[in-house]
């Protein structure tokens, strides 16, 4: 009989986050021949959660479905996922490197005894251990991780760096519904207050467009707003765009703070100190537009414009809309 | 209120890394107070003074780890823990500094423990959940707000740009994000005192510990750094050409868009 590996499908207001898909892949990498189990919590229907899990390469799926589900506890979840763990006794476990995943699975770690690699951007088999790469030092260097002893192999990975399989529609498995009766909660979710502006999650952007001091204000930064929107990526700051209140703190890159992989970073007016540096120096593409000709951020940048951003900018926004109009 | 901060030291963040004998080169490097344990101090000393109690930082380290909880004392904590395991361990993971921890709080009397939310070298951001679930005490990861009253917390936790409001009874174990306060800058008095403030010592032998106790769970089988970036083309010309030239670069040659 084949290995089962447990994957954790994350909702985000209803939806499935895109790393819940990547774990199916990072499951493919740990035991190519496992069945890929998908579980998927919350208050409501997850038909469609559990089944697009299914679709993106999960063998099947359990949803559980519970009024205290309806925000995420720690303990909740926890209670959810051991419950789950003790019935299908899984050789692995993924779960995303998110806000969640971070949250629950030391929880889980650490009342089953078990070694946890945190936030793996990459996994290969390395005559028959399972290693795992993950960024040290805030990208500055990297690990490889193995567990110690044959037991359960159990991470997270860091989102928009493992692929997540082909989509295919015509996938089906078994979805089973099971019943935990998820109690004793001793956290209390009051009120969830919504921040983030609509649109695509940072951690999880393909494109990033990041400002820094050089935006200047709160103002110069809907430029970048326009231009994220236009890409479909995402906004980001500098610390010293943060400090000086021209954005939230939550979108702050650098050694504190996020750190993000996008395919393309563009950086605005940031000079490029080594924190910031730490935070999106394993992008794949960096472009940099700054009118200092000798900022640092140009010795990490692909490509580099030198000039005034609040001209650039609005050029850049003019020739991707038109660019846009010739694709569509 | 019996309040405990978690603190650990880290190189400073202007410090560029280097690895030699396949870890991190350390020599020469500066350290400083992992950034978000900085956070968790501040934090305490402020609960403290609006609640009364003491405060004491714990660390696991070295002697050198002195340093930063000489800095903790002076911003205002009141006692200092250096477990220092130099002599006892090579290597541990996040399961052996849980464990470590586990053992010393087992007899104490704790209100609220603080801790960062993640170090920045390690960054797994592990140890304190780890910890909150061997003591069996709530924990709230993230937090940016942090209220109590009549022993209750009311906690405001950062979830990647949004906000949950949440409740729960002491004792809690919460961990510290940027947006939290303003650490303090330490003053000549302050250092001053911290000379004099009480620091105690401890080996794994006085936590009735051994190294297979706390045997780590992973290992670390190499250390590397990424691929130097070849700095990149600086595109000439009016603004517009260079604009026109960096879309059209962006989609032919980069193949980002």
């Amino acid at each position: 009989m084949s290995k089962k590996i447990l994957v954790i499908g994350e909702l985000q207001q209803g939806d499935l986050r895109k790393v819940s898909y990547e774990t199916i892949a990072a499951a493919k990498q740990l035991d190519v021949d496992a069945e890929i189990i998908a579980l998927v919590m919350g208050d409501g229907d997850l038909q469609k959660p559990a089944h697009d899990m299914i679709q993106y390469g999960a063998d099947r799926a359990i949803t559980v479905t519970h009024a205290n589900l309806s925000n995420y506890t720690s303990e909740g979840y926890g209670q959810v996922i051991m419950e789950v763990m003790r019935e299908e006794n899984p050789a692995g476990i993924i779960m995303g490197h998110t806000s969640i995943g971070k949250d629950v699975t030391p929880k889980i770690a650490s009342r089953l005894e078990l070694g946890l690699i945190s936030d793996a951007v990459a996994i290969e088999k390395e005559d028959d251990q399972v290693v795992f790469t993950r960024p040290i030092y805030s990208g500055k260097a990297f690990e490889k991780k193995v567990m110690k002893d044959d037991g359960l192999l159990f991470a997270t990975i860091r989102p928009n760096n493992i692929s997540a399989l082909q989509h295919d529609a015509s996938r089906t498995g078994d979805i089973t519904a099971k019943k935990v009766d998820v109690k004793d909660l001793r956290t209390i979710v009051k009120e969830v207050i919504r921040k983030k502006t609509e649109g695509v999650d940072l951690s999880e952007a393909k494109i990033v467009i990041a400002g820094g001091r050089g935006v200047k204000s709160a103002e110069g930064f809907k430029a970048l707003y326009e231009l994220a929107e236009l890409l479909g990526g995402a906004v980001g700051a500098s610390r010293g765009a943060c400090d000086a209140d021209y954005c939230e703190y939550s979108l702050q890159i650098g050694q504190t703070g996020k750190v993000v992989t996008p395919d393309l970073y563009i950086a605005v007016g940031i000079s490029g100190a080594i924190q910031h540096m730490a935070g999106m120096s394993n992008s794949k593409v960096i472009v940099a537009i700054n009118s200092d000709a000798e900022a640092n951020i140009f010795n990490m940048a692909d490509y580099g414009i030198v000039g005034d951003l609040f001209e650039v900018l609005p050029l850049l926004i003019k020739e991707m809309k038109l660019e846009g109009a010739l694709i569509s | 209120m019996n309040i405990y901060v978690l603190l650990k030291k880290t190189f400073d963040t202007e410090e560029a890394i280097s690895v030699s004998g396949g870890k991190i080169d350390d020599s020469g490097a500066e350290f400083i107070i992992n950034p978000y344990d900085e956070y968790a101090v501040e934090e305490a000393i402020q609960q403290r003074d609006a609640h009364g109690g003491t405060v004491t930082v714990v660390t696991i380290g070295d002697q050198d780890s002195e340093k930063q909880l000489r800095t903790a004392l002076a911003m205002g904590a009141d006692h200092a823990v250096l477990i220092n395991t130099d002599d006892d361990l090579d290597e541990g993971d996040q399961f052996t500094t849980a464990k470590i921890l586990e053992k010393f709080f087992e007899d104490k009397e704790v209100d609220l423990i603080l801790a960062g939310n993640v170090a920045i070298d390690e960054a797994s951001g592990q140890v304190g959940p780890r910890l909150a679930e061997r003591l069996d005490m709530p924990f709230i990861t993230t937090i940016v707000k942090l209220d109590i009253v009549d022993g209750t917390a009311t906690i405001e936790k950062d979830v990647e740009g949004d906000l949950e409001r949440i409740e729960v009874s002491l004792p809690v174990l919460v961990t510290c994000q940027q947006g939290l306060n303003e650490p303090r800058y330490t003053s000549l008095p302050g250092i001053m005192k911290a000379k004099k403030k009480p620091l105690e010592q401890l080996e794994l032998d006085d936590l009735d510990l051994d190294e297979n106790d706390v045997a780590a769970k992973t290992a670390t089988i190499a250390v590397f750094l990424p691929p130097t970036k070849q700095a990149g083309r600086i595109l000439a010309g009016e603004t517009e050409v260079q604009v026109k030239e960096l879309v059209d670069l962006l989609r032919n040659e980069a193949k980002v868009m």
